[in-house]
C-alpha cells in the first residue's frame, strides 16, 4: 500500500463526519456507546471505583465490609411486552448490576419520568410489577422520586433505578480479573429479550414466541459465591449490546483473548429465527436473565453444574474460553475450523431496547 | 433449527470442501454475485478452507454498496426537508454521502425511518396525509416487486404524497461489465439465488454461451455455496459453460412471474450508475411514465445534485474484484466501519464491512489451526 493512499487530512474528499449532535447509535452499547464515555463523561468524573467500568461500582463500608452501587434508567418502548414490563426491568436491571460485582442486594431507589396522559391503571401495573420484583428478589425500594412532564416530552414514562449492595467477604469478582484458561458460561439462553422486544412492537411484520427473560440473577450468583468462591473471575449481565459486546468489554479490561466454541447452540429456535428475517446477530441482541462468567478451568464443570440445578440456570452452557492470543478481541470459531471476529459493534443494532 | 441446520451442517461442510479439492486440478478464480454470500464466505472462513484450489472474488451484488454517492445525496437532500419522512432500509442509515448520513441528519432534526418492506412507508403516507413520505427503493430484482407493488398501490389508491427515490440495478449488466473488463480474471460465477428466485435463470443462458462462463444459481447457506462452488469446478474441470441451478429448493427456471409481470409494468430499463464501477447502460430500473408522479426526482427535481466519489477510497476495484478489501490503503484505518469512507465499508453485505468484521484477526498459528481441525473431526 502506498503511503499516499493513507494521507487522509485536510485534503480528504469526505469531511469529517459530524459528531455534534447525539445520534441513536450512542445508546447502543457498541462502539459509539463506549466513545461517549470515554470523551465526554470519564474525563469529567474520572475516579478509581468508576473508572473500573465494572456493571457497578465497589466502595468500602465499615471493617472489611465493602459495598457496590449501580445505578440504570429504563426507557423501553413498548412499556409492556410478554414476560415483564419496564418495572419489572427496572428492578432486575439494576440488581443484576450490583449482583455482578459479587454483592447481595440490600436497597434500591428508583426515579419516575411520568408523561402527561400516561393512563394510572398501566402506572399501577407496572409499579405492582416493580413491587413483585422487588419483593422475590427480597430487596426493599426505600428511596423514590416522581416527575411530570408534558405529553410528547417522554414515552408514557421513564425509571431510573439505584441499587446497593453488601459484598461477601473474599468473593471478587471484576472485569479485570479474567485470566487465560478461564471457562467461558452463559446461564442460560441467548437474545430472547431483545427479540421480544422487537416483536411486541410490531413493526417486524410476524409473531415470534419468545418472552423477555427479565429475573434477578442474585440466586444464581450465590451458587457460584458457595461452590466456587475465588474460581468466579468475572461476572456481567449481557444487556444492551448483547454477549458480544459483554465479551469484547471483558476481554480488553483483562487483556486476555475470547475464543468462542459453539455459541451458537445457546441461541433459540425461536430467536435465531427472528434474527435471520431481520438480518441481525443474536450475539448483540439484549439480555436482561442471563449472566456471563469466566471461571478458572478447574471449578468449571462445578459452576455448570450448580448453574443447572437452579430453573434459571438450566440452560447453561459453556461457550467458550479465554486464551492468550489476540489480547482484547473476541473471535469466534465456525463451522470450517475457520475462525471470524466478534467486534463490538460500530453503532445500533436495536435502537432502544433497554 | 429447522431448515437452516440442515445447510449448516459442518461435517457435510467439511466432506463439500474436500470434494472440491480434489477435482480441482488447479487454482480457479470464481465470483459471487451477491453481497448475501459473500458474508457466508467471509464469516464462515470458506475462502481460507479452499485456498489453493478456488480463490472467490467478491461481486458487485450488495445494493447498499452500489447505490451512487449521487443518490445518497439526493436521500439526504430528501430527509433534511421538514415535510418529508423519509424512509429507507436499515442499512442505507449509515452509508455515507458527500457530507453526513441518514443517522446524523436524523440527529438534527430530519425525520427519518427504518421500514422493512415498502408496503409499510406507503401506509405512513395514508396515515400522514400532510407530510411527504418518500421510500429510498433500493436494491436489485429481488427487491424490486415489492417496491413495484407499493408504487402500483399508490397510485391504485391515489396517495398522492407518497415517491419512491428509485436506484434500482440489476445483475446481467453487471455480470456483462466484469465479463468484458480487460483485466477480468473470473472464470465461474455463482449467480445470486434470490435474485433467480424472481427473474428465473433464463436470461444467463446467452451469458454464459457468450462468454463461454460457467453459471451457477446459488443460495446463501454454507452449503449451499459449498455445493455451488462445486458444480462450477466440475464445469471448469470439464470445459462445460451452462447455466445449472444449485438453489433448486427456491429458484425455478422461469422464476416468479406475477412478480416479474409487476416490475415490467412499473420499471423500465434505464442507464444506471454504479458506485465504484460507473455508468452501465440498461443496468437500472426507473419508474414509467404512468407513475410519474410518484417519482422523487420528478417531484422534488432533484435533478440538480450530482457528486463525485472519494478519490482514495478503492471501492470501485474491490468491486470489480480486482482487489481484495484489505488491499486498500484505507482499509481498517482511515476507512473502518464506525467512518466508511466507502460504501462497501457499511453495510453488513458489504465485502470490506465482512473482511473488517471477520478478517483483521490473522489467521491462527497452523498448530492451533491442526487442533482445531482434530477436535472438529
Amino acid at each position: 500500500m502506498s503511503g499516499k493512499a493513507l494521507a487522509v487530512g485536510p485534503a480528504c474528499p469526505v469531511p469529517a463526519q459530524d459528531v455534534e449532535r447525539v445520534q441513536l447509535g450512542h445508546g447502543s452499547g457498541g462502539k459509539l456507546s463506549r466513545q461517549l464515555l470515554r470523551d465526554r463523561f470519564l474525563p469529567r468524573f474520572s475516579n478509581p471505583a468508576l473508572d473500573l467500568l465494572g456493571d457497578g461500582a465497589v466502595l468500602p463500608a465499615t471493617g472489611s465490609s465493602r459495598l457496590a452501587m449501580s445505578t440504570d434508567t429504563f426507557v423501553v418502548r413498548p412499556l409492556e411486552f410478554p414476560g415483564g414490563n419496564i418495572g419489572t426491568l427496572a428492578v432486575h436491571g439494576t440488581l443484576n448490576d450490583v449482583a455482578m460485582m459479587g454483592a447481595r442486594p440490600m436497597a434500591l431507589s428508583a426515579g419516575f419520568v411520568l408523561e402527561e396522559g400516561l393512563p394510572l391503571d398501566l402506572l399501577d401495573r407496572i409499579l405492582d410489577a416493580m413491587a413483585e420484583a422487588a419483593r422475590q428478589a427480597g430487596v426493599d425500594l426505600v428511596a423514590g422520586d416522581t416527575k411530570v412532564v408534558e405529553r410528547g416530552k417522554a414515552d408514557g414514562l421513564y425509571i431510573s433505578t439505584t441499587g446497593l449492595g453488601l459484598i461477601a467477604d473474599g468473593f471478587t469478582p471484576s472485569p479485570q480479573a479474567a485470566e487465560v484458561g478461564d471457562v467461558v458460561l452463559v446461564s442460560g439462553p441467548i437474545g430472547c429479550h431483545g427479540v421480544t422486544i422487537l416483536a411486541t412492537r410490531g413493526d417486524i411484520g410476524f409473531e415470534v414466541e419468545t418472552e423477555s427473560d427479565t429475573a434477578s440473577l442474585h440466586p444464581l450468583v450465590e451458587r457460584l459465591r458457595k461452590s466456587c468462591g475465588d474460581a468466579v473471575h468475572v461476572l456481567r449481565d449481557p444487556t444492551r449490546g448483547g454477549v458480544a459486546s459483554a465479551l469484547n468489554e471483558i476481554a480488553e479490561a483483562s487483556d486476555i483473548g475470547v475464543e468462542l466454541d459453539g455459541i451458537e447452540k445457546a441461541v433459540p429456535a425461536p430467536v435465531q429465527g427472528a434474527c435471520e428475517m431481520l438480518g441481525l446477530d443474536p450475539l448483540y441482541v439484549a439480555n436482561e436473565g442471563i449472566l456471563v462468567a469466566f471461571i478458572a478451568a478447574s471449578a468449571a464443570d462445578q459452576a455448570l453444574a450448580v448453574l443447572q440445578g437452579h430453573p434459571l440456570g438450566r440452560e447453561a452452557r459453556i461457550i467458550g474460553r479465554a486464551v492468550d492470543r489476540h489480547p482484547g478481541m473476541v473471535v469466534a470459531r465456525t463451522g470450517l475450523g475457520g475462525t471470524r471476529i466478534v467486534d463490538l459493534l460500530p453503532g445500533a443494532q436495536l435502537p432502544r431496547i433497554c | 433449527m429447522k431448515y437452516l441446520d440442515e445447510y449448516r451442517d459442518p461435517q457435510l461442510a467439511r466432506t463439500l470442501v474436500a470434494r472440491i479439492k480434489e477435482e480441482s486440478s488447479r487454482p480457479w478464480v470464481m465470483m459471487e454475485v451477491c453481497g448475501g454470500q459473500t458474508h457466508t464466505i467471509v464469516r464462515q472462513g470458506i475462502g481460507e478452507a479452499l485456498s489453493g484450489s478456488v480463490e472467490m472474488i467478491h461481486g458487485p451484488g450488495c445494493p447498499v454498496c452500489v447505490t451512487p454517492l449521487e443518490q445518497i445525496d439526493r436521500a439526504l437532500h430528501l430527509a433534511s426537508r421538514p415535510e418529508v419522512i423519509f424512509t429507507s432500509f436499515g442499512d442505507m442509515l449509515r452509508v455515507p454521502g458527500s457530507e453526513c448520513d441518514l443517522q446524523q441528519i436524523r440527529a438534527r432534526g430530519g425525520e427519518v425511518r427504518v421500514v422493512y418492506s415498502p408496503l409499510d412507508a406507503l401506509e405512513l403516507a395514508r396515515n400522514n396525509p400532510d407530510r411527504e413520505v418518500v421510500f429510498f427503493a433500493v436494491g436489485f430484482e429481488t427487491t424490486a416487486p415489492a417496491n413495484a407493488m407499493a408504487v402500483w398501490r399508490a397510485r391504485e389508491l391515489g396517495v398522492e404524497n407518497f415517491s419512491v427515490l428509485v436506484s434500482h440495478v440489476t445483475v446481467p449488466p453487471a455480470m456483462v461489465a466484469i465479463l468484458e473488463s480487460p483485466d477480468n480474471r473470473v472464470q465461474a460465477f455463482l449467480a445470486a439465488g434470490h435474485v433467480c428466485t424472481v427473474m428465473g435463470w433464463t436470461e444467463y443462458l446467452p451469458l454464459a454461451e457468450r462468454y463461454r462462463v460457467p453459471i451457477v444459481v446459488t443460495g446463501f447457506e454454507p452449503l449451499d455455496i459449498l455445493e455451488g462452488i462445486l458444480m462450477a469446478v466440475r464445469q471448469l474441470e470439464s470445459g462445460r459453460y451452462e447455466v445449472e441451478n444449485q438453489y433448486v429448493r427456491s429458484v425455478t427456471r422461469q422464476g416468479n412471474l406475477p412478480a416479474q409481470d409487476l416490475v415490467s409494468r412499473v420499471f423500465h430499463l434505464v442507464d444506471r450508475q454504479w458506485r465504484g464501477i460507473g455508468m452501465i447502460p440498461s443496468s437500472g430500473l426507473g419508474l414509467r411514465e404512468p407513475f410519474a408522479a410518484h417519482d422523487a426526482e420528478r417531484k422534488f427535481a432533484l435533478e440538480g445534485i450530482t457528486a463525485d466519489e472519494p478519490s482514495v477510497c478503492r471501492a470501485g476495484d474491490v468491486l470489480r474484484g480486482r482487489i481484495k478489501p484489505n488491499e486498500c490503503g484505507a482499509f481498517g484505518k482511515a476507512c473502518t466501519p464506525e467512518r466508511p469512507l466507502g460504501a462497501p465499508m457499511v453495510s453488513s453485505e458489504g465485502a470490506c464491512a465482512a473482511y473488517y468484521n471477520f478478517k483483521r484477526f490473522p489467521a491462527p498459528d497452523p498448530r492451533a489451526a491442526d487442533v482445531a481441525a482434530a477436535r472438529a473431526l
